[in-house]
């Protein structure tokens, strides 16, 4: 066994050099991809992830199709090569049940009711993992789903809160989940200020799980500003071209 | 949405879903989704439900979008190409999420399965204008070519641009249309699917129909684009 490293250091920071409240550095693309009707890249420090949506089309099978709403699927793969061993291409069970829990919480925010019989398709393909792909998955897809022109309440905006050595941190990386206390992600709707993804793997107090939802709730307002910035900054770009 | 709104984004302004445009004096509990404006209204805010631009009307608000599939409407003029002959009808893609119908019965007169192949008069490959005669959610889309301008497209050349374009490839009140086709002097039809007919008496000028029409397509959301298409003809055809 490895011995645990120091994830707090004397001087209050982490250990790579963050302040608890800190968010890694984040990249954000929209409308990467030529053949998808909506795509995204999203960069969470080491972790990247690119999203892609197609959609409404015609289900495929038939039979999936819904009377009444847009039939949403989603699928959170992780690439081979997107850890330090090789993972096994087929989807674990680990991958099928992020889909379900970010299919989920899009689709709390989607008008899925305007597109009867049809499907929208969501595609999280993570390239290279450093704890947090479930959130950066979802705020890829939430974007990409933008970028696709589905009417959607608003954007979501994820982002995990941890505790190690005791203390709450923002935007845990993979050192920091697997030798921490508590791993808290959050789907968050800033403008609507809603929830729309809560797990929690450990152990918080209710007044830690108070304080982890405010913290959370902060580090994600922040990366909505941005996600809406890049939307923005995608037309600006063609205005000044 | 007839109270006094209190709107918070300028004409133009590029919004994105959950930006709220507008401020309305009573609350309204359940988000209610408004398909014509793609704006829905939560507790007492307006929001954007879609990536586009603002469209500010004195008291009233809406959002044109950017990006998105083109979604069909009953009365929509479209382009469809044919991808498959039938007993009694043909299929058409027309770059909805449904599939649409066209009943031979539309075509031909005193239509008879028995007498009658239905290659012999559109097959698989034709583009076809046509009118959205029925369309209720429920079954595939039903087509009609009766009317002034529908039928089978036997000349000129076909494109397809972003359908979120069409507005403004028409322009206000077919200002856009009206420059691209008296500069050019070529007929053009834009469905709402966003496929285009042109219809040219020479070479030279379907090319720069083709060129301004993407132009548009690639700046849709530019300040002053009817000037800026208009130089660019004047320029292109001189």
């Amino acid at each position: 066994m490895i011995e645990k490293p120091v994830l707090i250091r004397d001087d209050g920071l982490r250990h790579d050099g963050r302040r608890p409240d800190e968010l890694r550095p984040i990249k954000m693309q929209v409308g990467i991809l030529k053949n998808a009707d909506g795509s995204a890249y999203v960069e969470y420090g080491g972790t990247k992830v690119v999203a892609a949506v197609y959609g409404p089309r015609e289900v495929h099978p038939r039979h999936l199709a819904l009377p009444d709403r847009a039939l949403i699927r989603c699928r959170y793969h992780m690439a081979p090569f997107s850890t330090s061993d090789r993972k096994s291409p087929a989807p674990s069970r680990r991958e099928i049940e992020l889909s379900k829990v970010i299919r989920e919480a899009l689709e709390a925010v989607i008008f899925s009711e305007l597109f009867p019989r049809t499907s929208i398709d969501i595609f999280i393909e993570v390239l290279q993992a450093d704890g947090g792909t479930r959130t950066t998955g979802l705020t890829a897809a939430s974007l990409a789903l933008a970028d696709a022109g589905i009417p959607m309440r608003d954007l979501i905006a994820g982002v995990a809160v941890g505790k190690v050595d005791g203390v709450l941190v923002l935007d845990i990386d993979e050192l920091e989940d697997e030798y921490g206390e508590a791993d808290m992600p959050i789907g968050y709707a800033a403008s609507i200020d809603e929830i729309m993804l809560l797990q929690l793997n450990g152990v918080l107090t209710l007044e830690e799980f108070r304080r982890a939802i405010e913290l959370a709730k902060e580090g994600a307002r922040k990366i909505y500003d941005q996600m809406k910035k890049t939307l923005h900054d995608k037309y600006l770009k063609i205005i000044e071209k | 949405m007839s109270s006094q709104l209190k709107i918070l984004v300028a004409d133009r302004q590029i919004v994105r879903p959950g930006d709220i445009l507008a401020i309305v004096e009573q609350k309204i509990r359940r988000p209610s989704y408004n398909p014509e404006k793609h704006v829905y209204i939560y507790e007492d805010k307006i929001i954007s439900a879609v990536l586009g631009l603002a469209s500010v009307n004195d008291n009233d608000i809406s959002v044109i979008p950017l990006e998105g599939r083109y979604f069909p409407r009953v009365g929509d003029t479209v382009i469809g190409l044919v991808v498959g002959v039938g007993i009694t009808n043909w299929l058409l893609d027309i770059r909805a999420p449904y599939k649409a119908v066209l009943n031979a019965g539309e075509v031909i007169e005193n239509f008879s399965p028995i007498t009658t192949n239905l290659r012999d008069y559109i097959d698989v490959g034709d583009y076809i204008v046509a009118k959205i005669a029925v369309f209720d959610r429920t079954r595939d889309l039903l087509l009609t070519v009766k009317g002034k301008g529908l039928g089978k497209i036997t000349e000129g050349i076909v494109i397809e641009i972003e359908p979120s374009r069409v507005p403004r490839v028409i322009g206000k009140k077919g200002s856009m249309l009206n420059l691209l086709t008296s500069k050019t002097g070529c007929n053009i039809l834009v469905a709402q699917n966003g496929v285009v007919w042109i219809r040219c008496k020479d070479e030279r000028s379907s090319e720069v129909a083709v060129k301004a029409i993407r132009l548009i397509e690639s700046r849709a959301h530019m300040r002053g684009l009817t000037e800026y298409v208009r130089m660019f003809l004047d320029k292109e055809l001189a």
